[in-house]
């Protein structure tokens, strides 16, 4: 294997894991049946979900869009096949809480037919702004984990200069081969996505990081690079310790910066994005598809075959398991994710989102056992990539000292998962530094709606007492126009006097009962006049 | 004569300083309590009036002056009563007993179907969350329902029902794990 001469570094701590790809990368990556129902949750990025554009009953063709992104850090969801809207309902979708949440329900006709596309031929001669929205239409979210709206990302201001892509080939963590396999059968469209997200942020080169062990992909992607003699696109081979493929740690490995702590990559003039997330754009613009599919690992010890699928969005897990010949009867957990980041599912009964990169299926020989006391022996602080102090976290945030947890700097923590792993105690730390974040999120929201809750408060104590005074004034107005009236008719009484008794209210009075005099006359005439004309 | 130029070099020194003193405390005059404020945004503000206090900012008016304990407050719970501890130096108190440890976040909502249009309810809320006008129907907003309650005794049909807030993958917490941390012996 031909090394690279660039020269790397390494970022602090980490872990040399096994990394049981072997077993999904033997087979090619076969296309995923077509499910007859694709259930599409709205919510499926960071960000807020986005508006709903269909109802049951309607007909969509594949790629029409579901729902639009809502606001600036949203992404679209599109139907992954043709077919018809059967359910907008709250189903599960995959997430630790095992919830619900919104989502579309496809019935499909089996006949898979595209909308119109637009593909562009010539991608350069548009702007950079017209490609991003292309990027934002087509919905499309890192497709590493995160699934951070891409168009988003990939607009780094005006004043971030971007020197250097990163495309994260990297795939540290064990289990996981989607992105092994995609760079090596769809080498060339990602090196185009990486063309294309170079054009767009302007960055002067391009490093593909991919990790030493898959040389297959690194020899794939060279190939192409070397057949279209491209000079600003380069593949680094970075030493596989795990988590290499986190965004920080990749930067540092392949640049000796560090992203500071409350910032982000673009501010040292860096960028970094997923291979499957670079093949998503490159369908995206030079293709006109929106983000509908993606590649799926399917591995385990529980699992009869593992493999890589092609997936639509919204196909159900289970129909995957299946294909894949079914489970083992020792299965025991099936995994969304590796087994370091990822999390329990409690069924299979849920869909393919645009984050879920790898289904794994343990069995039940990987019993943890209980957690036992912190003897503070320190092993997690020596592999912890973000260099905090695993210990001190976990202390503060099994006291619920949230304050200090975030003065240990808690949302640094990439929750890559190696100081459990290290841990002689098998303290489940992560899930304390979840618990903490969450909890510290959780405050935020509530601290929020209470100032709004004053404020509401306090505008109405003042529009009450406003309506009060406004009460009050008219009252106190009309008592002195009363009083005001009463001193001018006495006064007119003193000055005119005897000579004329003609009280106004008297005179008032009389010409009101002149007037229903008037009526009533006027009545009979009437009356008169109509018996008058029956008789005739 | 000496003892004379001190005394008045003295008096020279304190009227200066008396004048600087007066000229500030007319200059940075601070208008009402900023401790009454700092608690004031402690508090949960849901207007409950479940501390004995016609809402949040007269009873944080009354632990300012010293008249109330920090541990009225139910709809802040035990996190509310910490920060107010921490705030103003005093020892932490336990909640009273019949106050939950993490109370379960709730609004309220109108049984349409029963609501007579009374508009009582509306009259009672503090937040202005409530919709409607006399002998039309009344509704929630159920996004400003801070779920202090308050509605609830006015309305002559009892029309208005306690929900808990609806969790979403957004805003669901993960647990605490189970797992009980003790500290490492010495020695």
């Amino acid at each position: 294997m031909s090394l690279n001469s660039r020269h790397l570094w390494h970022f602090h701590g980490g872990l040399k894991l096994p990394s049981n790809k072997a077993v999904s990368t033997t087979r090619p990556i076969t296309r995923a049946l077509l499910p007859k129902r694709l259930v599409i949750p709205v919510q499926q990025h960071i960000g807020e979900a986005g508006k709903l554009l269909v109802k049951v009953g309607d007909s969509v063709l594949k790629g029409q869009v579901l729902a639009q992104a809502s606001s600036y850090v949203s992404a679209s969801i599109h139907a992954p096949s043709s077919g018809k809207v059967v359910e907008i309902e709250e189903l599960p979708v995959p997430h630790p809480s095992g919830l619900s949440a919104l989502s579309v329900v496809i019935e499909t006709d089996g006949e898979d037919k595209w909308i119109e596309l637009s593909p562009l031929h010539h991608p350069n001669t548009k702007s950079p702004t017209e490609l991003r929205q292309l990027i934002r239409q087509a919905g499309i979210v890192g497709l590493g984990g995160a699934a951070f709206p891409t168009a988003v990302k990939v607009n780094t201001g005006p004043q971030a200069e971007i020197d250097t892509l990163i495309i994260n080939g990297a795939e540290c963590e064990p289990s996981i081969s989607c992105d092994d396999m995609l760079m090596r059968h769809y080498a060339s469209e990602v090196i185009s996505g990486c063309g294309l997200i170079q054009y767009i942020v302007s960055a002067r080169h391009c490093l593909i990081a991919i990790e030493d062990n898959k040389p297959e992909a690194v020899a794939a992607l060279r190939a192409v690079i070397t057949e279209k003699a491209l000079h600003t696109i380069e593949v680094v081979v970075v030493p596989t310790i795990y988590p290499t493929g986190g965004e920080k740690q990749l930067i540092k490995v392949l640049s000796n910066k560090e992203v500071p702590s409350d910032g982000f990559p673009s501010d040292i003039g860096v960028l970094v994005q997923n291979v499957g997330t670079a093949v998503a754009v490159h369908k995206a613009i030079c293709l006109g598809e929106p983000l509908i599919s993606r590649i799926v690992t399917i591995t385990g010890e529980g699992v009869q075959q593992a493999h890589n699928m092609e997936v639509l969005i919204g196909t159900p897990m289970s129909e995957l398991i299946e294909q894949s010949g079914g489970y083992h009867e020792d299965a025991a957990k099936l995994i969304i994710g590796g087994p370091m980041m990822g999390f329990t599912l409690q069924t299979d009964h849920l869909p393919v989102t645009k984050a879920c990169n790898c289904l794994l299926v343990s069995n039940a020989a990987e019993q943890i056992a209980d957690a036992m006391p912190c003897i503070r022996c320190g092993a997690c602080a020596t592999v912890c990539p973000a260099q905090l102090l695993p210990q001190q976290l976990y202390w503060h945030a099994s006291s619920k000292n949230f304050d200090l947890v975030q003065e240990y700097h808690l949302f640094d923590c990439i929750e890559c998962g190696c100081c459990n792993h290290v841990c002689p105690s098998q303290i489940p730390l992560v899930q304390y530094y979840r618990f903490a974040k969450t909890e510290i999120w959780n405050q935020e929201r509530d601290r929020i709606k209470s100032d709004h809750a004053r404020i509401r408060h306090e505008f109405r104590q003042e529009r009450l007492d406003r309506e009060k005074k406004e009460r009050d004034e008219k009252l106190r107005k009309k008592k002195e126009l009363l009083a005001k009236k009463k001193i001018a008719e006495a006064a007119t009484k003193e000055t005119v006097g005897a000579t004329t008794d003609i009280d106004p209210k008297k005179a008032a009075i009389e010409a009101a009962m002149q007037r229903v005099k008037d009526k009533k006359s006027a009545q009979q005439t009437e009356s008169s006049n109509e018996k008058s004309t029956q008789e005739q | 004569m000496t003892i004379l130029t001190a005394i008045l070099t003295l008096a020279l020194i304190a009227a200066l300083f008396g004048l600087l003193l007066g000229y500030a405390s007319v200059k940075f005059h601070v208008e009402g309590d900023p401790v009454v404020d700092k608690i004031d945004a402690i508090l949960p503000q849901t207007q409950c009036g479940q501390c004995g206090f016609a809402g949040c900012r007269p009873y944080a008016e009354a632990i300012s002056s010293g008249e109330a304990e920090i541990n009225l407050c139910p709809p802040g719970g035990e996190t509310t009563m910490l920060a107010l501890s921490d705030l103003l130096g005093v020892e932490p108190l336990a909640l009273d007993a019949e106050h939950d440890d993490i109370p379960e976040k709730t609004v309220v909502y109108i049984d349409e179907e029963t609501c007579i249009g009374c508009t009582l309810c509306i009259q009672a809320c503090p937040v202005d969350a409530i919709l409607g006008a006399a002998k039309q129907m009344h509704t929630i907003i159920e996004s400003e329902c801070t779920g202090c309650d308050l509605c609830i005794p006015p309305c002559p049909v009892d029309c208005i029902h306690i929900k808990p807030v609806k969790v979403e993958p957004d805003t669901w917490r993960w647990p605490l794990p189970d797992h009980v941390s003790t500290a490492p012996q010495a020695g």
